[in-house]
């Protein structure tokens, strides 16, 4: 193909001066430039943040700049895993000393495997109806699928806030997993819907003619087919619901129910900002769901882009 | 008729979740603006003691007290969402556009320069704003330790109001821009080979082709990406909230942090709820909006 296009152009391009091959090298090396530039824009605070991470507090408050610290420690670290602790005082129970760092991370994870496990469960079988079946309805059940995926927590805070606060969930584990299904289950269902459109239905319908009951189909063939997408659909749920801020913030108040986002937010915003810990923290939380973003990635774009073109 | 049973049986299970807990929660909301609901009249717990709502309907008033009433700063808060929104959507499309058309290109090392360029999407977004707020850190952060050494003094980056808009725009773009970059590389990649090679049998140059094929081709994929960074931008609660916490004096506040400090911080629960409500209003009419354009421009060009 290049081989064509170079012949055919350089025929037109003789003309201006500079030869095809000369005009590619040129518009080569602007792009590399370019593109390294922009690199570096977008790599470089993540870096400083790692390199914070690593830093002794006198250096991150110092006014020169060293990308690699010239003290180079684990303190940081080690305070944040092992130095936070709280004390719990609950009403008719003796006092006890909890590690925060450590009690985030398992309030987060908890409340991610749910919301993920919840998410997915109920969007499958949901999902597989709007791939497969034509029935009454159908439109505007995708639509209200898109539509609520589209609009994002800040218009539901306050309702759940107060819905929470008369049925007793404030403040509890449990109501943080019910809203964030409010985002886990559109989100699964409309991306499970694109990967159950990827298999051809021939293997379930042979399986139907073969005496096979619908739900068979769906549960022996389409389900394990789909085992990948459905794992990339796990991890965005997982992803999202470790991530997300304002719910958490809203919701969480007593400082062995927060969650990491959460709580992290106390050395930016309590007393004096601890920037040395908040940089080892980011890096501790966020090393987790980086792995697998760089991995699952390319299938969120693709779904999102098919769910708003096609519709 | 049986197929039809049976697909409700496959959607029961989710409808009734999402009706429960988006619908329900919608209309509560949509009823709690046309209340006077606050933190003493809402659901009290004191001990195991329940104390109920007792909370009532008020009409419209706090719709009224919203645009009337000078405190709750609705006409600024909204020009400040709208500036926003735009100063964020413009370069996130056009910037996201010349990445992609860059990565597009036969060059080597491609794939490490996308992955270098999504990292910010890998990051939690409320931990980078936690760095952009420490990089714009007056006194220790790096911007200002930069402009010292290079004898330009200190920006005011989050004490002035213009500075910290544009603060937070940056901060906020480089956010964005991962995500624009790879919907508009994929929309990209979509596009037949094809078209290009026969454009290039009829003597078309770059431009050209730029204009005619890769332009009116990535429409659609351009259309989606604006409408969905408006809508996402609009609401972006984390960059605002943490990095300029809305400052300095409501300078950077958005309609998304305003109704919840009314709603939250300040437990004027009614207007909180109603501020969420006229958010919803103003997404809603300016999307059905948009996709009529949207559609009414594409039946024409496909004529």
């Amino acid at each position: 193909m290049t081989t064509t296009t170079r012949s055919s152009a350089a025929a037109k391009s003789r003309a201006g001066g500079l030869s095809q091959t000369q005009k590619n090298l040129i518009a080569d090396i602007l792009t590399h430039a370019t593109l390294i530039i922009v690199s570096i824009i977008m790599v470089f605070p993540v870096l400083w943040v790692v390199s914070t991470s690593f830093k002794p507090q006198a250096e991150v408050e110092s006014s020169r700049i060293t990308l690699i610290p010239q003290t180079f420690t684990f303190e940081n670290y080690d305070h944040v895993l092992n130095g936070l602790t709280y004390t719990v005082q609950e009403r008719g129970a003796d006092p006890y000393e909890v590690n925060l760092f450590w009690t985030w991370g398992r309030n987060s994870l908890l409340i991610a495997l749910i919301t993920t496990t919840i998410g997915v469960l109920l969007a499958a079988s949901c999902a597989y109806a709007l791939s497969r079946f034509q029935f009454l309805g159908r439109r505007a059940v995708m639509i209200v699928f898109l539509i609520t995926q589209m609009f994002p927590g800040a218009i539901l805070v306050i309702p759940l806030y107060n819905i929470l606060n008369d049925i007793g969930l404030l403040n509890t584990w449990q109501g943080l997993v019910l809203s964030y299904c409010t985002v886990a289950l559109p989100f699964s269902v409309w991306m499970l819907k694109g990967f159950f459109d990827a298999i051809p239905y021939d293997l379930e319908e042979a399986a139907i003619v073969d005496g096979c009951s619908p739900v068979g189909a769906y549960w022996r063939i389409a389900l394990p087919l789909t085992l990948p997408g459905i794992a990339v659909v796990a991890f965005f749920n997982f992803m999202t619901a470790w991530n997300e801020f304002m719910l958490a913030l809203t919701f969480m108040t007593g400082e062995a129910n927060k969650t990491l986002p959460v709580g992290l937010r106390n050395f930016v915003f309590q007393f004096n900002t601890d920037w040395h810990y908040m940089a080892a923290g980011s890096v501790l939380v966020t090393i987790p769901v980086m792995i697998g973003f760089f991995y699952a990635q390319r299938y969120l774009v693709s779904g999102l882009t098919q769910g708003g073109v096609k519709g | 008729m049986v197929k039809n049973r049976l697909a409700y049986m496959f959607i029961a299970p989710a409808m009734v979740v999402m009706a429960l807990l988006v619908f329900y929660p919608l209309f509560s909301g949509i009823y709690l603006s046309f209340t006077n609901a606050d933190q003493f009249n809402t659901t009290r717990r004191i001990g195991a003691n329940v104390i109920p709502a007792s909370y009532q309907f008020i009409g419209l008033q706090n719709y009224t007290d919203i645009l009337n009433i000078p405190q709750y700063e609705f006409w600024r808060v909204f020009g400040q969402t709208v500036l926003w929104t735009g100063f964020n959507v413009v370069p996130h499309i056009l910037i996201g556009l010349a990445l992609a058309l860059l990565l597009n290109r036969k060059i080597k090392g491609r794939t490490i320069y996308r992955i270098l360029l999504i990292l910010p999407w890998a990051v939690p977004s409320y931990i980078s704003a936690f760095v952009w707020r420490f990089i714009y850190n007056g006194d220790i952060g790096l911007l200002n330790n930069l402009m010292r050494d290079i004898g330009l003094g200190s920006v005011p980056w989050l004490s002035d109001p213009g500075w910290t808009m544009f603060a937070v725009v940056v901060a906020n773009t480089w956010l964005a821009i991962p995500f624009n970059m790879v919907t508009m590389l994929g929309g990209l990649q979509s596009i037949s080979p094809e078209l290009y090679e026969a454009a290039e049998v009829d003597g078309a140059n770059a431009l050209q082709k730029f204009l005619n094929i890769t332009l009116p081709m990535l429409r659609p994929v351009m259309m989606t990406a604006t409408l969905l960074g408006v809508i996402w931008t609009f609401n972006s609660f984390n960059v605002i909230f943490l990095v300029s916490e809305g400052g300095p004096a409501r300078a950077t506040e958005i309609l998304a942090t305003w109704a919840w400090r009314w709603g939250r911080d300040r437990s004027e629960i009614g207007i909180g709820a109603a501020y969420s409500v006229i958010i919803l209003l103003i997404l809603l009419v300016f999307s059905a909006v948009y996709v009529r354009v949207l559609n009414r421009r594409g039946q024409e060009s496909a004529l």
